[in-house]
């Protein structure tokens, strides 16, 4: 069959992916359409990939993360800090490149923040990341002395945010664009190999010659990066940063996309582009809700059930299930072939 | 030479003794700065103490319920003429408040109010947010007149009590205009991002704004939000879809100046000025006050100098 790997390995998300967009075009029969408007494309399936941008970078970063048996529960703070950072520099009058710079610089600093704890101290990801999702709103709320750093002034910024670039909104062009580069260093170096290594087992790739510190390092500094451009991003959506909100429970969002990308939380084997698909399973399901118009107290329920699904879908027993009514099917065809043969 | 500074420093303890004779020292237990509409009340608390002549002792509980009742019980130590608590839960507050009854110091309760007995407190100013919200659907009904309206709402945070009350309130006043239909409501959570994007997709389900006559948002910053929104939609805020939200913070009044927004009902961040008022009446004329004093929802408009108003509104700390 000529059905490429990358299909054939991704095809529940595909599927999962197909069946919500389906289900939102039914319940808004509009969700396809798509129109140019001030020189943009316009409607629901760009809101998707537009509002999407947020998860799908943290879940780039989150991705690698996972991939060596770490998690990173800072991403949706890091987001506010650096969202404040950036706030506060372009209103200080810095120009829009020495301020993305020192926006990108913070978010590197507390990968590396998280990655020291991680690699060097050996303390448990789950906890070392805690530390800095917790005093982060704090660290984010400081910049911002409590309020919302409004910049509406200063439309490059904004332009991160709101504008568009080849008729497609600016964070669709950059999630994509980071999740390019991200995909061609991993897969088209060994990198993505020793990450699966380490996250297989450390102290194994370490004794054969991985250098299990610097990768360590590097993914949680590549997540914080990832997160400060989401963060960045968020602010420049709504041309203010607000410590209190940017990022709020994004990490848990990630770590979903991730998940129902289909890398386990177990590390070792990862795809970027089923955390990408993850992402935007996510956001469908969002879109979709808020389209559908139910009352707002059924939100959370709807997409609970609906995750629940999907992960019913995935999980190793009903893999399991399924491979052996495949195999049976089979069977039954082999039988029936031979059967043919011989009577021939 | 340590003579004259030891009588100087008698001296000046004397005149502080003697002016806090004159003046009431009152403590303030703040909640913590988590909004700007909270460093707003803050301000503007030390403001109307100042203008009294009060000397206010100002606690601020980052987020804690115990570090509130740790300042009560200082407060108390410090014999302080009355008490003023924003209290950042409802409940566990008896203990603490029959203290400062036995120490005969009256506790006012500012922004929100307790789950404890009425005689352990003096009393408690706050805004009705259900008035709130009428006042905004009042506006409407009005500015509408006997055209149909579809309105869109953004809901503030499921389940949280400004959320349902400034519901209730809007669908009070809108009740018995049938021209006024709520099309569609949906939560925001408060926050400026998810209000631009359940804007966003009312658009996209409404004919792409076509039928959506106005937007009542539980919050500015989730008008503010939606204003984003509307205008990336190639539509005119303010003109095309009427905004009447409630809060009256700074940012708000930036909108109607652009013309992009139509009403908001104020959150006034002055509850001390009540507070202050009623603790005078009382200590001088021993005359209790009513158990709840409502503030004042005041309706803005752009037709009252939204400039001036953001001015100074922003240098509140907003």
């Amino acid at each position: 069959m000529a059905v490429p790997t990358i299909v054939r390995e991704r095809t529940p998300q595909i599927i999962v992916l197909a069946v919500i967009l389906a289900l939102n075009a039914i319940i808004s029969p509009g969700f396809f359409s798509i129109e140019i408007q001030n020189d943009r494309l316009y409607g629901s399936l760009i809101d998707v990939l537009n509002r999407g941008a947020p998860v799908t970078l943290l879940a780039i970063g989150m991705t690698l993360v996972i991939a060596t048996k770490g998690i990173d529960l800072s991403v949706g703070a890091v987001m506010a800090i650096v969202g404040a950072v950036a706030a506060s520099l372009i209103t200080s009058g810095y120009s829009l490149p020495a301020t993305l710079a020192g926006a990108l610089f913070v978010g590197l600093a507390c990968g590396l923040w998280n990655g020291a704890l991680v690699a060097l101290l050996d303390i448990q990801p789950i906890i070392a990341t805690l530390i800095l999702m917790v005093a982060g709103r704090g660290i984010a709320q400081l910049i911002t002395e409590g309020v919302i750093l409004t910049f509406n002034d200063k439309p490059e910024l904004i332009f991160v945010g709101s504008g568009s670039f080849l008729s497609l909104p600016m964070p669709v062009i950059i999630w994509i664009f980071v999740a390019i580069l991200a995909i061609l260093v991993v897969r088209r170096s060994a990198l993505g190999l020793l990450i699966e290594a380490i996250g297989v087992n450390r102290r194994a790739s370490t004794l054969s010659g991985v250098n299990s510190r610097v990768i360590l390092l590097a993914v949680y500094a590549v997540s914080g990066l990832c997160a400060a451009t989401a963060g960045v991003i968020a602010a420049a959506d709504i041309k203010g940063a607000d410590a209190n909100n940017a990022g709020l429970w994004l990490e848990m969002d990630a770590i979903l996309a991730v998940v129902i990308g289909g890398t386990s939380l177990l590390g070792g084997r990862f795809s970027l582009v089923g955390s990408l698909m993850g992402a935007m399973i996510i956001q469908s399901l969002n879109t979709g809700i808020l389209l559908a118009g139910f009352p707002p107290e059924f939100n959370l329920i709807i997409k609970a059930a609906i995750i629940l699904i999907i992960l019913i879908v995935q999980s190793p027993a009903s893999q399991a299930a399924m491979a052996n009514f495949r195999a049976s099917r089979q069977t039954v065809a082999i039988k029936t072939e031979s059967r043919e043969h011989a009577a021939r | 030479m340590r003579t004259l500074s030891l009588l100087a420093a008698t001296a000046f303890a004397t005149a502080l003794s003697v002016s806090s004779a004159f003046a009431l020292t009152v403590g303030f237990s703040q909640i913590g700065s988590e909004s700007g509409w909270r460093a707003a009340e803050t301000s503007v608390t030390k403001l109307e103490a100042q203008k009294r002549g009060i000397d206010l002792k100002f606690a601020d509980a980052q987020q804690k319920q115990e570090n509130q009742i740790k300042a009560v019980r200082s407060f108390i130590a410090q014999g302080v003429d009355a008490i003023l608590i924003a209290p950042v839960v409802a409940t566990g507050w008896d203990a603490v408040l029959k203290e400062a009854k036995e120490a005969e110091i009256p506790v006012i309760l500012l922004d929100r109010t307790v789950d404890a007995p009425e005689d352990l407190y003096l009393t408690a100013v706050t805004s009705d947010t259900v008035y709130e919200g009428k006042v905004a659907g009042e506006w409407l009904v009005k500015e509408v007149g006997d055209k149909p309206c579809n309105i869109v709402e953004l809901q503030g945070t499921t389940g949280s009590s400004p959320a349902i009350n400034r519901k209730k309130g809007f669908d009070e006043a809108i009740a018995g205009h049938d021209n006024l239909k709520i099309v569609r409501s949906q939560t925001g959570d408060f926050t400026r991002t998810k209000g631009k994007e359940v804007m966003e997709s009312f658009i996209k389900a409404e004919d792409g704004g076509k039928n959506i006559c106005a937007l009542y948002a539980h919050n500015d910053d989730m008008a503010v939000g939606a204003i984003q929104a509307i205008k990336e939609a190639g539509l005119k805020p303010g003109t095309d879809i009427l905004v009447v939200s409630i809060d009256a913070v700074p940012d708000i009044f930036q909108a109607f100046v652009a013309g992009e927004a139509n009403a908001t009902v104020e959150l006034t961040p002055n509850m001390a000025g009540p507070a202050f008022d009623a603790l005078d009446a009382y200590l001088k004329d021993k005359k209790e006050p009513a158990k709840w004093i409502q503030t004042e929802s005041k309706l803005y408009t752009p037709a009252d100098d939204p400039q001036k108003v953001y001015d100074e509104k922003k240098g509140l700390g907003y």
